[in-house]
């Protein structure tokens, strides 16, 4: 498997999180106000208030359980909010009528856990069909897209490959590939590091702070990998399993130190005590 | 550790001391694939019967190896003392049962963990059942009126689909299915010719058995033989397929990325076996009628030819057309009862599974109704 250590070989990222965090003044992107998140009468989550800026990485962590996903399957429209909403740029997606609603849906790019691929479809199949849905290229225009964004990933050769014949780090990066088919504003990525060795899973926090640069997208990281969360969170939230609500947010690095939350140092540290 | 050799039986016997203090004397190999047998629930109608004593103690000098055998039966007995107000005294016990059964204690209880709910009485469980049958069917009417919009979205050119899936769908369902289709109508029609040809021949009547397979045939086995095959192999090969997409959020990935799943994966599959059922119908129609005749030739002596003109004259256009017409129904319903399956398959390999088998079993009951519903309605209006 050598693609897998070229992936995303040559430039590192030209943009470090303390350069980036400067630009995190920009104006608001993604705004969720007192938003409840439930499954029938068992409340996951209540009162969710915070501020996605534009071009930021944010990061939403908490304990396995607590309701991370299902906070991202709320902020892509997988799931309605019991109460509350959720704005994109000043457009309510919550309340937004189904054509409204498919043009900001249009604007994302969403990475799921396993990646998602479409297993009947070859990767170059696979980001193409955004693009073909989506967009009035010719199929060969299509194709030299696709293969352009896999080879942004780092897999150029495998446009005829099948989902279920590459690896599973190379899955998910082809799934990043498809994310990013249509250049989208917003990226999300559910546990972007599950099942993945330290090794790629830190190429893939590369792979997230170019896109970023590159792309000028918003990013969105649900995860509990604390290696990423240090290394590329602009800004997060904290999401505590007891109390059913956030805890904290802010910059995870500045957390690490000013957070007196005893459940979200102990979160940030892999179970130490918070500062006195 | 005791050996093999020396291995004696686990015991454990509550000793009361004079001074009343309490002692459970533990002895033998204590190992779990001995089975760890009523031991606990001796020691603890002891400690009721002969009442509670305040501390309990633990003499461990006879006690050889053990494993999680030994530390069950401890934490039982623990838990048992720790309900009375007994209290245990582990300084007894080897050094290694002791962290076990501290590590056991010191996490906390898992306060988002439900509590596991009493099975609830037959009544509520009832009234649970009809409401999610009730429930089922509203959603199942849903999820037609789904499709029925995403079909009214492909006919005004706005349904987001791929061509090639449709292709690739009728070949599936199609072309692949024509071995099956041939070989069961082609047994069906030797079965009507074989049970027509006893009878008739008594009434020196055979040749009214090509009448009979034609008619038989044309009217109703080839469009339910057919469609009971296309249920057992489209209707559960779609339930599958989405089914293990859900599972695998490929689905999902198609809602956010603004392509609706319906439109893309339901439409093409329902039309096509639409367009491939009434086909499959017409090819095991005529299959079943040479089934027929192998019987007519064979068995009754009758000439090819005039097996043929004779079910000829028995075949009339409208029950040719009512079979058609039926099995397109059939395939209407086998490809909504697959799909419906598929899409609200839940995530797990199990899931996948009873969606497939719910598939199935809805599909053939659907056409099942329907087939006795259609002759209800065909003897009415008389075709």
């Amino acid at each position: 498997m050598s693609s897998e250590s070229e992936a995303v070989g040559g430039a590192r990222p030209t943009d470090g999180p303390a350069a980036t965090h400067a630009r995190a003044g920009a104006e608001a992107h993604i705004t969720v106000r007192n938003l409840t998140m439930a499954y029938g009468d068992f409340v996951v989550m209540r009162g969710l208030n915070f501020v996605v800026r534009r071009g930021e990485i944010f990061i939403v962590m908490g304990g396995s359980g607590c309701g991370k996903s299902t906070l991202l399957r709320h902020l892509v429209g997988l799931e309605r909010p019991a109460a509350g909403e959720i704005l994109y740029d000043d457009e309510n997606f919550t309340l937004a009528n189904a054509a409204e609603r498919q043009r900001i849906l249009r604007r994302f790019g969403v990475l799921y856990q396993g990646g998602a691929l479409w297993s009947s479809m070859t990767l170059a199949e696979n980001v193409g069909l955004p693009l073909a849905q989506f967009t009035d290229l010719t199929p060969e225009e299509i194709r030299e897209v696709a293969a352009l964004k896999l080879a942004l990933v780092g897999l150029k050769g495998f446009e005829d490959h099948y989902p279920a014949e590459i690896s599973g780090g190379m899955q998910k990066r082809a799934g990043v590939a498809r994310a990013i088919a249509l250049d989208p504003d917003v990226l999300f990525f559910d546990e972007p590091s599950a099942g993945l060795d330290p090794v790629t899973s830190r190429l893939l926090d590369d792979l997230i702070l170019e896109l970023r640069a590159n792309l000028g997208a918003t990013v969105v990281i649900v995860t509990h990998e604390l290696a990423s969360i240090f290394a590329i969170g602009d800004n997060s939230v904290f999401l505590d399993a007891e109390s059913h609500t956030m805890t904290a947010s802010g910059n995870p690095r500045e957390m690490l130190t000013n957070c007196t939350d005893a459940r979200v140092h102990r979160f940030l540290t892999r179970g130490g005590k918070p500062p006195t | 550790m005791a050996g093999e050799a020396t291995a004696q039986r686990a015991e454990a016997t509550l000793v009361r001391a004079a001074d009343g203090a309490v002692t459970i004397q533990l002895a033998g190999v204590w190992q779990l694939h001995r089975g760890i047998g009523a031991k606990a629930a001796a020691i603890e109608r002891e400690l009721t019967q002969n009442g509670k004593p305040s501390r309990l103690g633990f003499d461990t000098q006879r006690l050889g190896s053990w494993d999680s055998a030994l530390v069950t039966f401890l934490a039982r007995i623990e838990e048992f003392c720790g309900t009375r107000g007994i209290v245990i005294d582990r300084a007894g016990l080897p050094e290694g049962a002791r962290q076990l059964l501290e590590l056991a204690a010191s996490a906390p209880p898992q306060s988002t963990a439900a509590a596991p709910q009493a099975r609830p009485p037959l009544l509520a469980r009832t009234g649970a059942a009809v409401l999610r049958v009730a429930g089922t069917g509203g959603s199942a009417l849903e999820f037609v009126g789904v499709v029925a919009i995403a079909l009214g979205h492909l006919a005004r050119g706005q349904a987001r689909y791929r061509k090639v899936d449709i292709v690739t769908l009728i070949q599936a369902c199609g072309a692949d299915a024509l071995t099956i289709v041939a070989l069961i109508s082609f047994l069906v029609g030797v079965i009507l010719a074989f049970m027509g040809a006893v009878q008739l021949e008594q009434f020196g009547a055979s040749i009214y058995v090509a009448d009979l397979v034609a008619i038989g045939i044309t009217r109703e086995m080839g469009a339910m033989m057919t469609a009971i095959i296309m249920a057992g192999r489209t209707g559960a090969s779609f339930a599958a397929q989405l089914g293990t997409m859900k599972v695998r959020q490929e689905i999902e990935a198609l809602e956010t990325m603004g392509i609706s799943p319906i439109e893309f994966l339901v439409v093409p599959r329902v039309i096509a076996l639409v367009l491939m059922m009434p086909l499959l119908c017409l090819y095991a129609d005529f299959i079943g009628v040479f089934g027929g005749a192998t019987i007519g030739v064979g068995m009754l002596h009758l000439s090819f030819t005039t097996y043929l003109k004779e079910s000829a004259k028995a075949i009339y256009p409208s029950g040719v057309l009512g079979g058609l017409f039926k099995s397109l129904v059939y395939g209407i319903l086998i490809a909504i009862a697959g799909c419906y399956q598929g899409m609200k398959c839940g995530n797990s390999a199990p899931a996948v599974g009873e969606c497939t088998t719910a598939a199935v079993v809805d599909g053939i009951i659907l056409v099942v109704v329907a087939c006795g519903l259609f002759a209800l309605v065909f003897h009415v209006i008389g075709i």
